[in-house]
């Protein structure tokens, strides 16, 4: 369970009002998407969940806490850019947050700990469809993949949120449909929230089950700078009621196919002795 | 007719361009040599190739009856010493300081414009200073390598620190990194490439320093070689000494460049 909560939020820098009565409350396992237009605050929005920021005013939630002064390891995320680290290969890549996790002073591990690692890394380079791959370089990799890497990097370590700052606006069209069909999967799979910003519309709707608009809802051409952007439209875009009663029928269906299946072995391991009985 | 920038040379071509200036020089040299020495056969100031033969075979491979030791391998090993000590500390000082100060913000404020301001100090004007608190010995020529380079190689490892991505430092810290972690995992195998080739620029500075220290005192080194005999015009062994200087120089940054990519192939794969 993940819920956050933005409370009454301000940002400014100096005399400049960025944002401002951002108000928001996320259940868990929402899908959010922040659209605006570009220079409104929708980054400065994210990077205040990522701790990259501090309100001017207001505080964050996430679970009912303040938010922690700095990044860590609940929060994971992916940039456009620079999100994967050059030097490392792309197997090496995945393993430097469980490496570090466990290895403070080297932030390396060794023998039997190192394989464990390796392999839970291997098996999420499978999942986003890198494994044949893991002994290049990040260079070596396409804008798609190189997502795809910092994306497997970020869900080793589980996050609670998982923030997204306009992960595939560098992408061919092509590659941005799949990495959209991986995202939403990896969603549904981890049963994580995950908050997104785009100004891409259709993106915004496709993936979303919330989608909110930040933008200036009064200007004064005097001062431009005068008044913040915030939240000036909040849309359910994949109702929630609907969701969990999806959920709950495909959860329904699986119980109730294991409990044949089930019934099937026990009855069948249940006739043989009756038979010998008769 | 193309425009001049679009006409590139052949490999073949190339490796004969590349060795051209080289015959030039050499033949240049012979020429005015030959000239000279046709008009007075003692000549000292360009003497023929058959003396620096001499005068190197004679430094070689005789023992120097004052010292006990074959001259051009002392002179040489003496140099040398001196030079990879000073570069060697001014590397280490170089990426701890740049790395501790180009990372944490306090350390940063507190002594980037000491940097600055301590980089610009002339180190050959404060070389009296030098000889005079650490005395005419080794220590003090290797200080002044140090004084000279270090500050150099310090501004560029902290510069190529703050030019890593924000991105990377906080993504780092979202995997859970502490600043020691980040500072093992993430800036220094970033920073050694640079590192390197800071060193390597800095090679012809630190030949400098070596000579200059070793031309004020010194008991050997090819430096102080080349200033002992310039009393005698004795151009036969001062012209061979620049060129062997020169050699070590080229050869020394030959291998750090072949270091830099056997040991970082990901930085050679990020610049194509």
């Amino acid at each position: 369970m993940t819920t956050i909560q933005f409370d009454n939020v301000w940002k400014e820098y100096d005399e400049r009002i960025v944002l401002e009565r951002v108000n928001l409350t996320l259940d868990d396992h929402e899908f959010l998407v922040i659209i605006g237009p570009s220079g409104v605050g929708k980054t400065t929005l994210l990077r205040m969940l990522l701790s990259q920021e501090t309100p001017s005013r207001g505080r964050i939630l996430i679970d009912g806490e303040p938010i922690a002064a700095e990044p860590t390891a609940d929060r994971g995320v992916v940039f456009q850019r620079y999100s994967v680290f050059p030097h490392r290969t792309v197997l090496g890549n995945v393993m430097m947050g469980p490496q570090w996790a466990q290895a403070p002073l080297l932030g390396r591990l060794f023998g039997a700990r190192r394989r464990a690692v390796e392999e839970r890394a291997m098996a999420m380079l499978t999942r986003v469809g890198l494994a044949e791959h893991a002994g290049k370089y990040p260079a070596q990799l396409s804008g798609g993949m190189q997502q795809r890497l910092a994306l497997a990097q970020a869900l080793i370590m589980k996050p609670k949120v998982l923030l997204l700052d306009e992960p595939f606006g560098a992408l061919d069209p092509g590659t941005r449909k799949q990495m959209h069909q991986l995202v939403g999967e990896l969603w549904e799979e981890n049963a994580m929230t995950i908050v997104m910003v785009t100004h891409d519309l259709p993106e915004a709707f496709l993936l979303g089950t919330r989608v909110i608009a930040v933008d200036r809802p009064r200007t004064d051409p005097q001062a431009p700078e005068r008044f913040g952007a915030t939240i000036v439209s909040d849309y359910e875009a994949k109702c929630r009621i609907v969701r969990d009663s999806r959920r709950f029928e495909a959860e329904r269906t699986q119980a109730r196919l294991t409990l044949v299946s089930d019934s099937f072995v026990s009855a069948g391991g249940a006739s043989a002795p009756a038979l010998v009985k008769d | 007719m193309r425009r001049i920038i679009n006409y590139a040379p052949r490999p073949g071509v190339r490796v004969i361009l590349a060795v051209l200036p080289f015959v030039l020089l050499v033949g240049v040299y012979f020429l005015g040599s030959s000239a000279r020495l046709a008009i007075d056969p003692a000549d000292k100031l360009m003497p023929g190739f058959a003396s620096f033969y001499a005068s190197m075979m004679r430094l070689g491979t005789t023992l120097d009856i004052a010292t006990k030791q074959y001259l051009l391998w002392w002179d040489t090993w003496l140099s040398l010493q001196r030079l990879f000590l000073g570069l060697g500390i001014s590397a280490l000082i170089g990426l701890v300081l740049g790395i501790l100060v180009g990372f944490v913000p306090y350390l940063r404020a507190t002594f980037e414009p000491f940097f600055a301001a301590f980089s610009l100090i002339p180190p050959l004007a404060v070389l009296p200073i030098l000889f005079i608190l650490f005395g005419l010995g080794e220590l003090s020529k290797i200080v002044l390598i140090v004084f000279g380079i270090a500050p150099f190689i310090t501004r560029d490892v902290m510069l190529r620190v703050a030019s890593l991505p924000t991105e990377q430092i906080i993504k780092a810290q979202t995997l859970g990194a502490s600043t020691w972690q980040m500072i093992i995992g993430v800036i220094l195998p970033q920073v050694m490439p640079r590192l390197i080739d800071s060193v390597r620029l800095s090679l012809g500075a630190a030949w400098l320093f070596v000579i200059a220290a070793e031309a004020i005192t010194a008991e050997g080194g090819l430096g102080y070689r080349i200033f002992l005999v310039r009393r005698y015009l004795a151009m036969d062994v001062i012209l061979p000494y620049v060129a062997w200087i020169t050699l070590l120089a080229f050869l020394m940054d030959f291998a750090l460049r072949k270091l830099a990519a056997a040991a970082y192939p990901w930085d050679r794969i990020k610049a194509a």
